[in-house]
């Protein structure tokens, strides 16, 4: 059992490098090379995620043996099974729907999509459970490295926009790094648990605040806060579809979690919050961030680029949880991290769908495909309710979490951001909905001929009925059923997980 | 006093100064291959931090010696080195995937301008 | 048996949600099989709110708690003598209803009828829910499932102008469903509850800033069903939807889940006394008091038989919550009365115009002289509806004004038996002409004998017979007088001995 810690991470990067050198000779046995990998971390999670909460006990486990502090110490804990859990998750379902869609829209390039996909798991896992202050560094870029290569195949601006991603993401990896460096020559440990306790003599020590603030600063790039999310439209829309559909889900959400980790087990309660401004500093970029990114979603044509500004808002929705620094509050942004992957992943994975079957990426083209794959729609309208945050899907719930949380602070103005970006997230994705759902009187047949993508009849013969094969409709079947039974039971994850993490917050 | 104040720390100021001009150079350049130059500045700056950090006067490399014996402030902390070590490899992967998309934006835009670049993308779009 | 009570709520809202996913399924073939999913989840939904009546004028709270989510949230359903007389008359109507429904269906021929029967039973599932909900978080998941719910059903015909309005009402819905989840994070983090208390569990001491935020937050989102002035405009434009669906959910269901809001508003968040206290009494009450007159005023110009219905419907909803606001037993009483009788005899209109409209095409008000000829069980059940919404004694809608008059001569606040007064006489002008005119004038349209379907005509006999009852026997047709009495009771202390 105490090895759970060290599979997770071991077994994806093992099926990673496997899957590398196979992939090379046959593309489908790297395919399952990677696929299986993923699968194993993931029923491991799930072990852990079972496991943790029985036992209400983390599970440490000392890497190479060597005792911690010395040693890199991995410790699942109720957050770090909670994120686990959901990052292997969505690679699960991601590698399940990748292979068709790369064939049609990056074909070439899958030998080296599945080891990166593998990988990227690996690094945000690790990032997740990780108990060691520069190992999360180095799972970082790990995932960044594989981020970088995933993103970069797609349409003919995605080189660009991966550098300039890759740039922002050095200087936010840089930041963070030197963070580590003015907390390590300060406290002398870069062990969690270790410096969490050495740090409440050294509270007033400039450097350890600027390293605070460094760290902090660094992973706020990552996470794409406003404004410095100016890279995500690009990336996002040139990225291939199961591309952007595993890294708007989870990347940015696992440098969040980084910040809401400092915060609990590594800095004091009230550190973020009543000793230095961090706290707050985050909660009006994010309130900012939820402005800016449901405005300008709302004049977007480009499905992806659309989707990408709602993520530049619904990070915020994260960072504002992060902000109020209360337990509810604190819930209600961790909750969204769950509720906003599985949308944003269903999101993403309904356009990989809506352009294998059809070519189509401007949301004016889409009118009427209600008609032509209404499974998938179907499918579509449940994410956009869960999007608006409709009851009883997940994403009511973790608006409401953050508003009790907002009113419990005294936060008005944050409170009003929550209450208006609904409903500005309303008016961009029931305007979609409207199109897709609206007959198209004539155009239909012409429309249709001008714009089977590049599909061949062959290749449709698996499909359902017109739909997208099953090795695709699955992933979003199942994020659909979960996007409602999170938002059902989420009083589940919030006993199990959620309160346990956030009670250091009560100061205990 | 002021100068004493630089003097005891001018490694300290030459990390700053090397940090300011990788940050310049990646967010005021608008070529590309500079700023991927600024990058790799911004990054030597982070490693020479951490060994300056660990830097002790008259202490030896962290490997026992007869000589120094068992007395750990004759030898320079390991750690650091480590985490620079690992640093510097991340780095370099970086700067190659880094020089590798820069060499694809090359191939596929005729230039390593920013602004010419996004240009060339809004009016494809 | 009690045991079984108390799942009874939770079978009720499922009944109406296994037939939402039953319909698309059996599908547009097999539509006799589809048409018995509806009547069977009507039928036993029905049951199974009847059934439990007696037992919560006993004073029985019949109920369960779901799920909870943190200490005082969680889905919670409780039934209580408010929630149960209105889920009573929704899913008594909901019968009829749906028969009414085939037959106007048919009669039209609308396309995607799959869809139409299924997202109104999702509706009525989402109304009794909110009926049942123990607390302000149960009642504004169900309301604001009811708001999407009703939105396939008002872009029904799929024209530009459907979509167009259904913009409208999204971005109504949205917004009330936004304010009250809004208001409901106030409260639960000033209070640490949310469980709604006859009497209210608000006070004073929490300051005004807070209280009145919270008011005009929750105001905002039952106002915007409810269709109180100024947020009536897309109540109107959603009569493009076919007429089954303004019957049922925009003369009943919808915009009661509005009113009755306000019931919970006042009754069971506030209380009457620190709603009247901080004046919010006063300034609700004077909203609904123009609505009232100036709804009546615009209805007499339309020509078009649903939008003069539907500003008569937005004129009435006010009755209900003036009467709320007006604060006195007496005044409550008839308010909680009036929606029923509001209903049965707005329902009875609805489904006289509907039928009107399938069977000759016709749907202004100019078109039906001399229509009575042609159809006189419909014209009959439709002066029925008329007299009564004017307030003639026999029908349903004497009893409920007059207590509403009693109600606020007891307060001292005699203006607003004026408005009843004036508005009744409104309410006279523009729907009685109808009636006269219908069997007075002679048209060479209407010559012969030539009814709707009789799957429309029982179901308006049904509700005309429902109205006249209510008038003749209030407490006669499923208690309704009694739980309007045990509403009043348990919010102010006040027992009627006798009744009427």
């Amino acid at each position: 059992m105490s090895q759970l810690p060290a599979l997770i991470p071991t077994t994806l990067i093992l099926a990673g490098l496997l899957s590398l050198l196979v992939g090379l000779r046959s593309l489908r046995a790297g395919h399952l090379i990677a696929l299986t990998g993923t699968v194993v971390s993931f029923l491991v999670s799930v072990i852990g995620l079972l496991e943790v909460p029985s036992s209400g006990q983390p599970i440490r486990y000392a890497l190479g043996g060597w005792i911690p502090p010395i040693g890199i110490e991995f410790v699942l804990d109720h957050l770090a099974a909670y994120m686990t859990t959901l990052v292997t998750g969505i690679g699960v379902l991601v590698l399940i729907y990748a292979p068709r869609s790369i064939r049609h829209e990056s074909p070439g390039k899958a030998a080296l999509t599945y080891p990166s996909m593998a990988l990227l798991v690996a690094g945000l896992a690790g990032m997740s459970i990780t108990g060691d202050l520069f190992n999360l560094y180095v799972f970082l870029e790990i995932a960044a490295l594989a981020a970088y290569a995933l993103l970069a195949t797609g349409r003919r601006g995605g080189a660009f926009a991966t550098l300039r991603y890759l740039l922002i993401g050095a200087v936010g990896g840089g930041f963070y790094l030197l963070g580590v460096g003015f907390i390590y020559f300060s406290v002398g440990s870069i062990n969690m648990a270790d410096v969490a306790a050495r740090l409440p003599e050294l509270l007033e020590s400039r450097s350890v605040i600027s390293g605070a603030v460094l760290m902090v600063l660094g992973l706020a790039l990552k996470m794409g806060l406003f404004p410095l999310h100016f890279w995500m439209p690009d990336v996002y829309t040139n990225a291939p579809s199961s591309s952007a559909a595993l890294i708007a889900p989870i990347m940015t959400k696992v440098s969040a979690y980084a910040i809401v980790r400092l915060m609990l087990d590594v800095f004091p309660p009230g550190f973020f919050t009543e000793a230095l401004p961090i706290a707050a500093t985050i909660g009006w970029m994010s309130a900012a961030g939820i402005l800016f990114g449901s405005i300008i979603a709302i004049g977007q044509q480009d499905y992806r680029r659309m989707l990408a500004y709602s993520s530049v808002g619904q990070i915020a929705y994260v960072g504002l949880g992060i902000a109020l620094a209360n337990p509810i509050g604190l819930i209600g942004g961790l909750l969204h991290i769950v509720n906003h992957a599985l949308m944003k992943g269903l999101l993403f994975l309904i356009g990989g769908a809506i352009q294998w079957r059809t070519g189509l990426v401007r949301i004016p083209d889409m009118v009427g495909l209600g008609k032509k794959m209404p499974w998938t729609m179907y499918a579509f309208v449940i994410a956009v309710l869960a999007m608006v945050g409709i009851p009883p899907t997940a994403g009511f719930f973790s608006k409401v979490y953050l508003m009790i949380g907002a009113v419990q602070a005294d936060a008005w103005v944050w409170f009003a951001v929550i209450v208006l970006s609904s409903l500005l997230s309303a008016i961009y994705f029931f305007r979609m909905v409207e199109f897709v759902f609206r007959d198209v009187e004539g155009a239909e047949e012409s429309a249709d001929d001008s714009a089977t993508g590049g599909v061949s009849a062959d290749e449709l013969r698996g499909a359902v009925a017109g739909e997208v094969p099953p090795s695709m409709f699955i992933p979003i079947a199942i994020l659909s059923a979960a996007v409602i039974l999170v938002g059902v039971f989420n009083f589940l994850i919030v006993r199990a997980l959620l309160e346990p993490a956030v009670a250091p917050l009560l100061g205990g | 006093m002021t100068i004493e104040f630089f003097a005891g720390r001018y490694p300290y100021i030459l990390i700053a100064v090397l940090l300011a001009i990788g940050l310049y150079g990646m967010t005021m350049k608008r070529n590309l291959l500079k700023k991927v130059i600024g990058m790799t500045i911004f990054q030597t700056a982070i490693y020479l931090f951490f060994i300056q950090g660990a830097f002790k006067q008259g202490a030896t490399i962290p490997v026992y010696t007869e000589e120094f014996g068992t007395d750990p402030t004759l030898y320079m902390n390991p750690l650091p080195q480590v985490i620079v070590l690992t640093a510097i490899v991340v780095g370099v992967a970086i700067t190659g995937v880094a020089l590798s998309l820069l060499l694809v934006t090359y191939r596929r835009f005729g230039s390593l301008d920013e602004e010419v670049i996004i240009q060339s993308m809004r009016e494809s779009a | 048996m009690d045991g079984f009570l108390d799942l009874a709520p939770l079978l009720a809202i499922l009944a109406s949600a296994v037939a939402a996913v039953a319909v698309p399924l059996t599908g547009e073939k097999r539509r006799n099989l589809r048409e018995t999913w509806t009547v069977l989840a009507a039928v036993v939904k029905f049951s199974l709110i009847a059934m439990m009546i007696p037992g919560v004028l006993a004073g029985e709270r019949y109920g369960m708690d779901l799920l909870e989510i943190a200490p005082g949230i969680g889905l919670s359903l409780r039934v209580d003598p408010a929630g149960l007389l209105f889920a009573t008359s929704a899913s008594f109507l909901w019968i009829l209803t749906s028969f009414y429904a085939f037959g106007y269906m048919r009669g039209a021929n609308e396309a995607k009828q799959s869809r139409f029967f299924s997202m109104l039973a999702a509706c009525l599932s989402a109304t009794i829910g909110l009926c049942f909900s123990g607390n302000i978080l149960t009642f504004v998941i169900f309301y604001e499932i009811l708001s999407v719910a009703t939105y396939p059903l008002v872009i029904h015909s799929g024209s530009k102008k459907a979509y167009e309005i259904g913009r409208q009402y999204l971005i109504y819905a949205l917004t009330a469903g936004i304010a009250l989840v809004a208001g409901l994070a106030a409260i639960y983090a000033v209070t640490g509850t949310l469980d709604f208390q006859p009497g209210g569990f608000l006070d004073a001491e929490m300051g005004m800033p807070f209280l009145w935020t919270v008011f005009l937050l929750f105001a905002l989102g039952f106002g915007v069903k409810a269709g109180v002035m100024p947020l009536q405009s897309w109540l109107p434009n959603a009569m493009i939807a076919p007429t089954p669906v303004s019957a049922l959910l925009h003369a009943v269901a919808v915009v009661k889940a509005g009113v009755f809001g306000f019931v919970r508003l006042v009754g069971y968040i506030f209380g009457p006394e620190l709603f009247g206290a901080m004046g919010a009494a006063t300034f609700l009450a004077i909203l609904a008091a123009i609505t009232i007159l100036v709804a009546s005023l615009i209805a007499i110009t339309k020509d078009d038989l649903k939008a003069r219905l539907a500003y008569s419907t937005v004129g009435h909803l006010s009755y209900i919550v003036l009467g709320i606001a007006i604060l006195a037993p007496q005044a409550m009483l008839g308010a909680a009365f009036h929606m029923i009788t509001h209903a049965a005899m707005k329902i009875t209109l609805f489904f006289c115009a509907g039928a009107i409209y399938v069977h000759t095409g016709k749907k202004k008000v100019s078109q039906l002289d001399g229509i009575g000829r042609q159809m006189p069980l419909t014209m009959a059940a439709f002066g029925v509806g008329a007299v009564g919404l004017a307030g003639v004694p026999l029908v349903g809608g004497f009893v409920s004004k007059w207590y509403l008059g009693v109600g606020a001569l007891d307060a001292g606040l005699s203006i607003y038996l004026w408005v009843f007064l004036l508005s009744g006489l409104l309410n006279a002008a523009y729907l009685v002409p109808i009636v006269t005119r219908a069997f007075l004038r002679s048209s060479p349209d209407h010559t012969r004998f030539n009814e709707a379907s009789p799957l429309m005509v029982v179901p308006i006999t049904i509700t005309m017979l429902f109205a006249l009852l209510l008038g003749i026997h209030p407490d006669g047709v499923f208690r309704f007088f009694s739980l309007a009495e045990a509403i009043v009771a348990s919010v102010t202390g006040v027992t009627f001995t006798g009744g009427i």
